[in-house]
């Protein structure tokens, strides 16, 4: 039977959580720990800190981190290939995008679901977000305070506003000052 | 005692090979589908921004710095080799552009001496009660999750990066000795004491902050 001292517990403990040990030297450690208080101690709280740190929960990426990411990308590999008629057609599509815009402004402002709401401004029209069936507000994916008990889909940002949803103002209000500080660092980085 | 020690292996993980699908997209946006490229970086992203922000400890700078080596990537793909991962290939244009960024933004900054160098001397844990497990709710209040980044900011830069690709993007020792450029028992070497500095650091807060509050004030809302 081999002997191990608490050094050598400590120098294997990572080891030891990650299950490489040899059979012969995990069960010295086991022996070990299972007499000494403080080499378990050690132990457990290495192992907390290595099943809390490993929660996806705790480290989560900045709230439209994806989407800005995609445009960004979409804007690199759009600019490779702009040509004349690119600029040509883009411009078309403007004018008959700002067209239908007015067309629909003619039309007045859709009715909203809540009464008591104002229409969201600011807000992206291409994001993507999710409503509840019977909601009144429309939330960036991944908003806590977004009920779970009705259907859920997914649309982008111009199509709920149509809908009369409005933006949550905590994970919309969240979103917008999260870009408008990232825009504001850039400027000053660009500067 | 014997019960405490079942599931050992909770902290060994598999690591999936390189997929063909994601073979056959890398060499469809080498052929000009750029369009694609999203697609192929998706399952990374949350990767390449931590990675970056293990460098960076700033929100806004790790996800600048997580879209320009995704640029970077972008740009480069066509000098990928199959030889090394792709994830991998990724996360260490993230790491060099953070060290790079963490160099021109505070050359103030000066690593310490030993910083990128490896020594073997032992550490000792320090000596405290029995860290009781921590509820998995704990996670959903802002204190706990603050005092848990703040701890690990406060590792040096060499044991974050580490801890940071193994246990948080939960990368294997090859990957992520890969990704840094060293070797794996260094990557070893490190963790460990990542993981012994952490408990030291937490294992006395956590046991008190966890257990000596009630989660709301009475008549008070948690929003």
């Amino acid at each position: 039977m081999v002997a191990v001292g608490c050094e050598q517990v400590w120098q294997e403990i990572s080891n030891y959580l990650e299950g490489e040990v040899d059979p012969t030297l995990r069960s010295a450690l086991e022996d070990h720990l299972g007499q000494c208080r403080r080499c378990t101690a050690v132990l457990e709280g290495t192992r907390n800190v290595v099943e809390i740190y490993g929660d996806e929960r705790l480290f989560q990426v900045p709230m439209g981190y994806s989407w800005r990411l995609k445009r960004r990308l979409a804007a690199e590999a759009n600019a490779g290939r702009r040509t004349v008629l690119g600029w040509l057609a883009a411009t078309a599509a403007i004018a008959l995008v700002s067209g239908t815009a007015l067309l629909e402004n003619r039309k007045g402002i859709p009715a909203l679901r809540s009464e008591h709401a104002q229409p969201g401004h600011h807000v992206p029209q291409n994001l993507e977000v999710l409503v509840n069936t019977h909601g009144k507000l429309f939330h960036i994916p991944g908003c806590p305070f977004m009920s779970q008990q009705d259907g859920t889909r997914s649309m982008v940002a111009s199509e709920a506003m149509k809908e009369g949803y409005v933006p949550c103002v905590r994970c919309l209000g969240e979103y917008v000052s999260q870009v408008a500080r990232f825009l504001a660092k850039r400027a000053r980085v660009s500067v | 005692m014997l019960m405490a020690l079942d599931g050992a292996n909770t902290a060994g993980r598999a690591v999936p090979e390189p997929d063909s699908k994601e073979q056959a997209l890398i060499r469809r946006v080498q052929n000009g589908e750029h369009d694609k490229f999203y697609e192929l970086v998706k399952p990374y992203e949350r990767r390449v921004y931590t990675a970056a922000f293990s460098v960076l400890r700033n929100v806004a700078d790790a996800e600048e710095v997580a879209q320009e080596a995704i640029l970077k990537a972008f740009a480069n793909l066509r000098q990928f080799r199959s030889e090394s991962r792709f994830s991998t290939w990724l996360i260490q244009i993230a790491v060099n552009e953070a060290r790079m960024r963490r160099r021109k933004d505070h050359p103030e900054i000066m690593e310490p001496i030993g910083e990128y160098t490896d020594e073997e001397g032992t550490y000792t844990p320090r000596d405290f009660a029995d860290w009781r497990e921590i509820p998995s709710e704990a996670l959903e209040r802002n204190e706990i999750r603050k005092l848990l980044l703040e701890a690990l900011a406060s590792l040096g830069a060499k044991y974050r990066e580490v801890f940071v690709m193994r246990d948080i993007q939960h990368l294997s020792i090859e990957e992520v000795a890969d990704s840094l450029g060293i070797s794996q028992a260094s990557v070893k070497t490190r963790l460990l004491r990542a993981r012994l500095m952490l408990r030291d650091l937490l294992a006395p807060r956590i046991n008190q902050r966890w257990f000596s509050r009630v989660p709301f004030e009475k008549g008070t809302k948690p929003w």
